[in-house]
């Protein structure tokens, strides 16, 4: 008996040991610089809120920790679609100016490997900005590094919150250089086909309601000709 | 070297072995899947159909002006910029009746051009189908669309979309939205 309880003593040890070191690994760390940072194309920048409370509609199967908004929003309960959420929100631009409205779907996805760091969610983004034109980013993100440097010590600490400054890029693919896929529908983005790279800014998080203050932002590559110059788009 | 030493070594070596099996080989997600009900055209490619029952299945409708916003107490951003913007997020269904996924659907009215009619259709399983239909319905009240990106399953395909609003007999106000959905593999026969 005294054997039994020594191995299954060592065998907990074990596993948390294992835990911790594959928590620490430096190996698992994503890229901070997206290959968009050294693009020699014009780019345009769109922000948002990334806090619930701020989207005009938020919903997901009503059991995660962020809670939908508006209260009376319908939830995703359904079998097929209960690792998914939804989120309506403003995007300005990047003088802060509100500059259309997005669409953003999300659902965990299959490709997640946490043995190789990768926490992965499915995303497309369906944005229209008014009188410019409509497209859609569709990606890969990896929230590792994110759960890892944020969700789990807001969890652990005492008051079940953090704060501090995180900034990354989230994009892992489905492009070969992380970044992922922009294509266009209408007006002035009608035939676009680029890249696009979405990355998130996070100064306050709550164990219980989750993101307090975060900003997320999306960088979309475009082409160098035939553009019209807009206030918004960075050099 | 003691045995209950041994024995604590012996343990701390099969749990991390065990540990990192499990986050190995288990898998962290798996995606709940239904049939596909996919039908095969003459002329080559695939059609799948879907449905979205309203009002039970609209999650949001939005637009500047709009009386009766779903959910209720859902407030639209102010401005011009947003006045001619409807944005509708629905539950999907297949043919069986099932939830499968969710979309959206943005109708805009553009002050120099062409109205903008889109559908994003997000399958959690499968994949995201992105389509821009025709400002105008054909016969039959179908409005056709095509097909401008895919992901994942859906990706590397050409095609069509199209829409039609059935009502329910008595209400014109609820009924149901069918989409049809003309998957052509590129590299294929078109």
């Amino acid at each position: 008996m005294k054997y039994l309880l020594t191995l299954l003593a060592g065998f907990a040890s074990g596993a948390i040991v294992a835990a911790i070191l594959f928590l620490l690994n430096p190996l698992t760390a994503a890229d901070e610089l997206s290959s968009l940072a050294v693009s020699g194309n014009r780019q345009m920048v769109l922000n948002y809120s990334a806090v619930a409370d701020d989207a005009i509609a938020y919903t997901n199967n009503g059991e995660s920790r962020v809670r939908p908004q508006p209260a009376a929003i319908l939830q995703l309960w359904e079998p097929t679609i209960r690792n998914t959420e939804v989120t309506v929100t403003v995007l300005n631009d990047g003088r802060g100016v509100p500059a259309g409205l997005g669409i953003k779907f999300a659902s965990l996805s299959e490709s997640t490997r946490l043995f190789h760091g990768m926490a992965n969610v499915d995303s497309v983004w369906h944005v229209y900005l008014p009188d410019r034109g409509s497209f859609v980013v569709a990606q890969r993100e990896n929230y590792f590094d994110y759960l890892r440097d944020i969700v789990i010590p807001a969890t652990w600490s005492s008051g079940k919150n953090w704060k501090g400054e995180w900034q990354a890029n989230l994009t892992a693919g489905p492009g070969t250089l992380g970044t992922g896929e922009v294509a266009g529908g209408s007006g002035e983005f009608a035939g676009l086909d680029s890249e696009a790279v979405e990355s998130l800014a996070a100064r306050a998080y709550s164990a219980q309601t989750g993101p307090v203050a975060a900003d997320g932002l999306l960088t979309i590559e475009l082409p160098r000709a035939g553009r019209t110059e807009l206030a918004s788009d960075q050099p | 070297m003691p045995v209950v030493v041994k024995t604590f070594i012996a343990g701390l070596i099969l749990g991390i072995a065990a540990f990192t099996g499990a986050l190995y080989a288990i898998p962290a997600v798996d995606q709940h899947r239904e049939n596909s009900i996919i039908s095969v055209r003459t002329n080559g490619g695939n059609v799948e159909r879907y449905r979205v029952s309203v009002p039970v299945d609209r999650i949001m409708i939005g637009a500047g002006g709009i009386a009766n916003p779903v959910p209720v107490d859902l407030e639209w951003p102010e401005g011009d910029r947003f006045e001619n913007v409807n944005v509708e997020l629905f539950k999907l269904r297949n043919e069986r009746d099932t939830v499968i996924g969710v979309a959206s659907r943005v109708a805009a009215g553009s002050r120099s051009g062409e109205p903008v009619i889109e559908w994003v259709l997000h399958l959690p399983a499968r994949g995201s189908v992105y389509a821009t239909m025709s400002s105008e319905a054909g016969a039959g009240g179908v409005r056709t669309g095509s097909l401008r990106h895919g992901t994942r399953e859906f990706s590397a395909i050409a095609g069509a979309l199209a829409e039609r609003w059935v009502p329910a007999a008595g209400d014109a106000g609820n009924g149901r939205i069918e989409l049809e959905a003309s998957f052509v593999r590129l590299g294929e026969d078109e």
